[in-house]
């Protein structure tokens, strides 16, 4: 799923001090789960910054709503009718999702209350980690499952650098070096005669190189 | 001259069996060529080659490339130095061909120290290509005479291309199957880590010798004199992928303060000596950081001197 992070709480106020009637749009959906910006966070922030301006005797409408997803036009369409009753809209979906609400109201402030941060998982409670990096082309049947693409800091497909230290990545002591995991998989596999295997120099145009990306299916348009 | 795939001095010395010797010179944060030189100048006539640094530990220098044209219009044969982190193909084929325009005969292709380490931690980096793919680069270029996009290079690169790799680093059982790798994409030499550990090292450059890859690839021992108790100390604890063995702190700690630097030149010749008499060594990269006027003297007491004529 994609993983968000909330912004610091200066940070949004600084965006929407100048709006008197605010929306904040929470998201059903990744934002939820990685408790970003789901209903909970949407009723936290939206009480934070009542609390903050009403102590800086400002009088400010800020209400709360949460779609099923912002990534989405018919869930987009709900909040149709009642935009106009605002300035600003706070969204704490991910950045796609702020850019889908924006796209549908052209003259609507869209601002965001999240920073994204990966495509990752739920590793432990209160820990998530990326796992993906989107690049459209991918590599994990012949890294034993595990991407050097998104969890190398030098993206090496031809691994470990001589920075791998007792199985950490050489940039932090709690960051694993995936290529011990490769390699430890590997052994697990039995497959370690696929580690000398070069893998060759890679097609990065699927990646961020390429421009934006878009995948088009012919078969189920309508 | 078939048999050479350079017009490189450091080609000529290890394939006729000599123990090939290269040292190593930092380029300056900042734009006076004159440190170059002077650090050139200082080992000039002990070294086969030196290698150029490429922005190492991540912090901006002079750029190797142009450090290598000065040490060239000196006489002195550079060793380019490539990371990965800071271009991509576009950029790195561009300055191999901008090499190989002064004569710059020998590069090593590395992957380099990661942005966070250095002046510009909050930078991208690039890592479009990894060092096994900038080996298998360079020799696409220099043996097809081609680009990575297919078309043909007018008047191909002809450049001696070498490796790093580092005997110490985890995990130890894929030390040889990765050095088995560079070669296989084309590494023609290789220097290694800073050698403490001499027993982990000759147990490396055993298994190297038993696969036949020492056959296939020149192998030079990577040496850094110790400058006193205090670096020997930072280089184990702080310094990724080294390792110094206690004996080693502790002959340092074992001499008065000002008789460690001494002392760290010793224990290099010795090192050096030792192996010199072991199978699959092909010479010594002498690392000496910011200590460049020290490497004659090790160069000649490790009996390596003069170098031979080719």
């Amino acid at each position: 799923m994609i993983i968000a992070e909330k912004k610091p709480i200066e940070e949004i106020i600084q965006e929407v001090k100048d709006f008197d009637r605010i929306l904040i749009l929470g998201c059903n959906e990744c934002v939820t789960v990685c408790e970003a910006g789901g209903k909970k966070e949407v009723e936290v922030l939206a009480s934070v910054l009542r609390m903050y301006f009403m102590a800086q005797g400002q009088e400010k409408t800020i209400d709360e709503r949460t779609l099923e997803r912002q990534c989405d036009h018919e869930y987009l369409e709900e909040i149709r009718n009642t935009v106009d009753d605002y300035d600003a809209i706070v969204s704490l979906a991910c950045g796609v999702g702020v850019q889908f609400a924006a796209e549908k109201y052209q003259t609507m402030p869209l601002l965001p209350g999240v920073n994204t941060v990966c495509l990752g998982a739920n590793e432990d409670r209160g820990l998530w980690t990326e796992r993906c990096q989107a690049c459209g082309s991918c590599v994990l049947a012949r890294t034993a499952g595990i991407c050097p693409v998104s969890r190398c800091a030098k993206r090496v497909l031809n691994g470990p650098c001589g920075g791998s230290t007792n199985g950490k990545c050489e940039i932090a002591k709690d960051t694993d070096c995936v290529w011990q995991l490769i390699i430890d998989r590997l052994k697990a596999l039995d497959k370690m005669d696929d580690y000398e295997k070069v893998a060759p120099v890679k097609d990065w145009s699927t990646d961020r190189a390429g421009g934006p990306r878009t995948v088009t299916r012919e078969d189920v348009k309508i | 001259m078939s048999e050479y795939v350079s017009n490189s001095r450091l080609e000529r010395v290890l394939k006729a069996g000599h123990l090939g010797v290269t040292s190593e010179c930092g380029p300056p944060r900042g734009s006076d060529a004159e440190e170059v030189k002077k650090k050139g100048l200082l080992i000039k006539d002990h070294v086969d080659a030196v290698n150029v640094t490429d922005n190492q530990t991540a912090m901006t220098r002079m750029s190797s490339l142009a450090a290598c044209i000065h040490l060239k219009l000196l006489g002195i044969e550079p060793v380019l130095q490539m990371v990965t982190r800071d271009r991509n193909r576009v950029a790195l084929q561009s300055d191999i061909l901008g090499a190989a325009s002064f004569d710059i005969p020998n590069m090593l292709c590395l992957s380099g120290d990661h942005q966070s380490f250095g002046d510009c931690a909050q930078g991208q980096n690039v890592h479009d290509v990894d060092s096994m793919q900038l080996v298998q680069t360079v020799r696409h270029m220099r043996d097809e005479g081609k680009f990575l996009g297919g078309d043909a290079i007018k008047h191909p690169p002809k450049i001696f291309v070498g490796a790093a790799a580092n005997p110490f680093a985890d995990p130890f059982e894929i030390r040889i199957p990765r050095l088995a790798k560079k070669i296989a994409c084309g590494a023609e030499f290789i220097q290694t880590q800073c050698i403490y550990n001499m027993d982990k090292f000759k147990e490396w450059i055993r298994r190297a010798v038993d696969r036949g890859l020492t056959e296939k690839t020149f192998i030079m021992a990577g040496m850094t004199p110790m400058k006193s108790v205090g670096m020997a100390k930072y280089m184990k604890n702080k310094v990724p992928g080294m390792d110094v063995p206690d004996e080693i702190i502790d002959r340092l700690a074992g001499v008065e303060k000002k008789k460690q630097a001494q002392e760290g030149i010793n224990i290099c010749v010795e090192h050096i000596q030792e192996l010199s008499e072991t199978k699959g060594v092909s010479g010594f990269h002498i690392m000496a950081i910011e200590w460049e006027e020290k490497v004659p003297e090790i160069v000649e007491r490790s009996g390596l001197h003069p170098r031979p004529e080719i």
